[in-house]
């Protein structure tokens, strides 16, 4: 699905990731672990082409993403599914057109989307938040209407950047759960995360891999977590 | 750009241009100056069609008389004029000749004496008004007959006052069309402002939308399509405004000479509703090239 090859990124002269090399096989359960700063979110936005690597090769859907033009970059983000660690909303929107924004922008009929729509605010429990505007919501609330976005398209592949990052612990078995459930659905999934607990707590559920960064580097974490 | 992206960058549903939220009051002012800027441009346009009717007239008709005037004393007046008025009609390429009427003459000497002077105590000179046919006649041989037999006659062509008239007029059309592109340019630039300005104070929302698979396309239709039906809007509000006041204009008239009859004409009155049209189209690709700008730097 996603294959980083020798990937490196540097900025203003100061190397941030180097030879990153990685293949995430459809169906897998990913998580990318790491101190702070130590770049999860930048080799995210590598996955999803938010950044084009300095060093090495990006290939998504066996394209190699920097041959990809403008348009053929917007398709390929429709098939990945991005959960932003600041989940990114249209303020001005209520929560059912911000969640059903993905179908608008590529030009689905809306209506006929509807059931699916409302199924899937049910599944992330926002089913009665559905009129709110994005500021009104909790913490929580807000990282399940993310996911909620990131999956309406039905992307092959799911992004998840901290997404238990501000909520409880209560919430963050909440939203892992559904992101089991995806990986259940045959997506593949892509977490980064910080909170060992939660990566302890998936390992039970599904066959998770932990990747982790440290000194610039990519680690396969063994089985010390 | 081909016209099926056109179509579909109009086009558009309601809910897609929900996506952009509303701006209150930048939307009004891109109404105002598209507005101000159709009721410049239908003045501008009835100035040139004006004075490029002048100068036609002046170099058509003008050019096609001439006046022949008879400074003789009281006496031999009426001989010198009937002379005159013979050797005219005899010559070829002549196709009227006519003497003034005292009352003609009056009313044309009226306007700089006022109408009180009694003109016909003045030694005024007789004017005969003579047309020509579309060959012309021969001045030379004209003026040569007309010096051996009426002393009196001066022969006066109109070239010499025509030809600065004509010069003018035609530089007033030119300042009009001048005008009429500046007024489009300084549209572009305003709509393309207010466009950037836009474009700038929703930054966060167009990340959101290429973030979530948004095609370039659908993007800039949002904006271009916003911009455009506002420009559409105020210069079709602008344009209206502007023809009536082109219709409030006095009519052409003897007294008011050549300052009035400004307005259009017959079919002419059409011309102004190309304003809006032009004025929507200008806003189109002003906004289409700043929205291409703005999302080239995104990835």
């Amino acid at each position: 699905m996603i294959e980083l090859d020798n990937v490196g990124y540097s900025y203003g002269g100061g190397e941030l990731l180097g030879d990153v090399s990685v293949q995430l096989a459809p169906g897998s359960f990913h998580f990318l672990t790491g101190p702070s700063g130590a770049g999860k979110t930048t080799l995210l936005k590598l996955c999803y082409g938010a950044l084009q690597p300095t060093a090495g090769q990006v290939r998504v859907f066996d394209q190699d993403m920097r041959k990809l033009d403008r348009d053929q970059m917007a398709l390929m983000r429709r098939r990945i599914g991005v959960v932003h660690q600041d989940c990114r909303f249209l303020d001005h929107l209520p929560l059912s057109e911000n969640i059903a924004l993905p179908l608008l922008v590529s030009g689905k009929d809306l209506n006929g989307e509807e059931e699916n729509l409302r199924e899937l605010m049910k599944w992330v429990g926002l089913a009665p938040r559905a009129d709110a505007v994005p500021q009104e919501l909790s913490g929580g609330e807000r990282q399940r209407a993310a996911l909620a976005r990131a999956v309406i398209m039905s992307p092959d592949v799911v992004i998840a950047d901290e997404p238990t990052g501000n909520v409880d612990w209560e919430m963050s078995q909440r939203l892992l759960q559904l992101l089991v459930e995806l990986n259940r659905m045959g997506k593949t999934v892509l977490i980064a995360s910080h909170d060992l607990a939660l990566i302890r707590a998936a390992k039970s559920q599904v066959q998770a891999r932990v990747l982790r960064i440290s000194n610039r580097r990519l680690q396969l974490a063994g089985a010390d977590l | 750009m081909s016209a099926g992206t056109i179509r579909s960058l109009l086009m558009g549903d309601k809910q897609a241009d929900r996506v952009v939220p509303p701006t209150g009051f930048t939307a009004r002012l891109t109404l105002f100056v598209s507005g101000a800027m159709a009721f410049l441009a239908v003045f501008a346009l009835a100035l040139s069609l004006a004075s490029g009717r002048l100068a036609d007239r002046w170099a058509d008709e003008l050019a096609r008389s001439a006046t022949l005037r008879i400074n003789a004393p009281a006496d031999q007046m009426a001989d010198q004029t009937m002379m005159a008025l013979t050797i005219l009609r005899q010559t070829p390429g002549v196709a009227e000749a006519r003497a003034l009427t005292a009352e003609e003459q009056t009313a044309l000497l009226s306007p700089w004496f006022g109408p009180n002077l009694p003109i016909d105590t003045l030694p005024v000179p007789q004017l005969i008004e003579v047309t020509e046919t579309g060959e012309g006649y021969d001045q030379a041989g004209l003026r040569l007959r007309l010096s051996a037999e009426v002393p009196g006659a001066v022969l006066d062509d109109h070239t010499r006052w025509r030809e600065p008239l004509v010069a003018a007029a035609n530089s007033l059309r030119r300042l009009a069309l001048v005008s009429i592109l500046l007024i489009g340019g300084a549209t572009a630039a305003m709509i393309t402002l207010a466009a950037n300005a836009a474009l700038a104070a929703n930054a966060q929302v167009i990340e959101v939308l290429r973030l979530v698979g948004a095609k370039d396309r659908f993007i800039a239709g949002a904006f271009v399509r916003r911009f455009t039906l506002r420009a559409l809007l105020g210069a079709s509000v602008g344009v209206v405004l502007g023809m009536g006041g082109v219709l409030l204009l006095p009519e052409a008239s003897q007294e008011g000479g050549f300052l009035t009859g400004l307005g259009f004409r017959g079919a002419a009155w059409l011309l102004p509703l190309a304003v809006p049209i032009m004025g929507a189209a200008v806003a189109f690709a002003a906004t289409w090239a700043a929205a291409h700008r703005t999302l080239k730097e995104l990835t």
